[in-house]
């Protein structure tokens, strides 16, 4: 218990230099050039002591139950006996990775939704959207964009093919998809895709994508094991964007 | 009346993790077949996630929100643009610099540097290799916090920036070395953590609401993924110059 305590006291104590620099910010120009008390001090002051206690909190739950687990269970799957193919083999076809794509697509969609900061956008939308965005049905569209954006990702690791192809590839497709879609949503879908690549997804799609570029023959952690994230970011703009197109058609059908 | 809120967003924070609790129980128990390593460990690390993400949405709600909000609010009030910009890209680095995974990620991009014999393979030029990378994504994010509180102001479309952002990215990358590719597309969404996001979500939506003629969804968002598209393309032009 007491080790407990000590640890825990650790992290909080590396969750408050993390955010040290943020707050001296916010400090200082609050004092030296906005010059005007807060509105509620006593309020603000003990809800910024929620959000570190909860970020210790979440942190250290994480590294107890899911960041072991998760690394795991992606060494697990990747091995020759999981696979079932002959572990001397240099050349392993990329259906046989099959399982991996799923628990990729399963994993990342599950992440999405247990983001911390992605639900804060999602309310924040929904606030000033005055319900008009449904933060569920956004916070769900992310998660099928990072469910697909993990499996293709995935796949590139295991075919060793390169990654910027897919990068622009998706580039291009997000670019036609603004053309067309519902002005109103556009910096929002931008947004949600970079906020979902936070304190749960990072470090779970790091310990896939280096597990995995591991055990693939002929793939370098330190090169192929990057580029998860990228995919993780990307795909859920596309996701949020196609949403509101077929939800623009759909209230245009009804009329 | 504290104790009925808390409790529903006890539960709420519960329903949002079940999927990833459902996910690695059902893979670990029923597809690879293996019995799930210390159970005890799982049980009280999901407690600790649930309260912990209780806990951070109360706090975001009571602190982050109304700072960020009233902080847009009395800029745009001043009127000062030196100060408001300066504000931006104080927030923007300062958010990257502290940033755990950021760092972890450097010390990586510093291996494969090492290994590629583009440093020095001794430990100071690695460390000074890292660091400068980190530097270079925290300026980079800062800047890219500046640019789009000035598309706000000035009411460019948000995707001038991020058109351009696509272009240099797709034009850098076949010059850039095939190690740092992967690194630089990552670095972004590593860069932006759960305090830095909300802070500059509210920031946007803050300055697009107190500003006459900007709405706050078209306006407002749309910060963030210029910054993470501003890493990336500053960590390419670091590794190819270096």
């Amino acid at each position: 218990m007491i080790d407990w305590l000590i640890h825990f006291a650790l992290k909080l104590l590396e969750t408050s230099r993390n955010v040290l620099p943020i707050l001296a910010i916010i400090i200082g120009f609050q004092l030296l050039v906005i010059r005007k008390p807060l509105p509620h001090p006593k309020r603000t002051i003990i809800g910024f002591f929620y959000v570190l206690l909860g970020i210790a909190f979440f942190l250290e739950g994480l590294d107890l139950a899911l960041f072991p687990l998760g690394s795991l269970m992606a060494s697990q799957l990747t091995t020759p006996e999981f696979l079932g193919v002959n572990p001397f083999e240099q050349v392993v076809s990329w259906q046989a990775y099959f399982w991996v794509y799923i628990f990729a697509a399963c994993i990342g969609f599950a992440a999405a939704l247990a983001e911390p900061a992605l639900l804060a956008v999602a309310i924040k939308a929904e606030q000033i959207s005055g319900g008009a965005i449904q933060a569920w049905g956004l916070r769900i569209s992310v998660a099928i964009g990072v469910s697909f954006g993990l499996a293709l990702g995935a796949f590139r690791i295991v075919t060793g093919s390169e990654l910027y192809l897919y990068i622009i590839g998706g580039y291009i497709i997000v670019m036609i998809q603004t053309r067309f879609a519902p002005k109103m949503i556009i910096g929002l879908a931008y947004d949600s895709g970079v906020v979902t690549t936070s304190m749960v997804t990072v470090p779970l799609v790091t310990a896939l994508g280096l597990g995995l570029a591991s055990a693939v023959p002929g793939r370098n952690p330190l090169l192929d094991g990057f580029g998860l994230i990228a995919f993780a970011s990307l795909f859920p703009v596309m996701a949020v964007l196609g949403y509101a197109q077929i939800a623009q058609w759909r209230n245009k059908g009804s009329l | 009346m504290f104790k009925n809120p808390f409790i529903k967003q006890l539960f709420g924070s519960f329903l949002d993790l079940a999927p990833i609790l459902a996910v690695v129980l059902v893979f670990q128990v029923l597809i690879i077949r293996q019995p799930v390593p210390d159970v005890g460990s799982l049980i009280a690390g999901m407690l600790f996630v649930i309260l912990g993400l209780t806990l951070f949405v109360q706090g975001l709600e009571q602190s982050l929100f109304p700072i960020g909000e009233s902080m847009a609010f009395a800029f745009a009030r001043k009127g000062s643009l030196f100060w408001l910009l300066t504000f931006a890209f104080c927030l923007g680095f300062g958010a990257a610099i502290a940033e755990p995974g950021l760092a972890s990620v450097a010390e990586k991009a510093a291996i494969i540097a090492g290994n590629a014999n583009r440093i020095e393979q001794t430990d100071s030029a690695k460390a000074g290799y890292a660091l400068g990378l980190r530097i270079t994504v925290a300026v980079s994010i800062g800047l890219a916090i500046l640019v789009g509180v000035l598309r706000i102001l000035r009411g460019w479309p948000v995707y001038y920036p991020v058109l351009f952002g696509y272009a240099c990215i797709a034009i850098m990358t076949p010059f850039a070395p095939s190690g740092i590719i992967g690194i630089a597309y990552d670095a972004g969404g590593i860069a932006t953590s759960s305090i830095t996001v909300p802070l500059v979500i509210v920031l946007g939506v803050g300055l697009a609401t107190a500003i006459k003629g900007r709405n706050q969804l078209t306006d407002g968002f749309g910060l963030v993924v210029f910054a993470t598209l501003m890493a990336t393309i500053f960590v390419l032009a670091y590794g190819m110059i270096i």
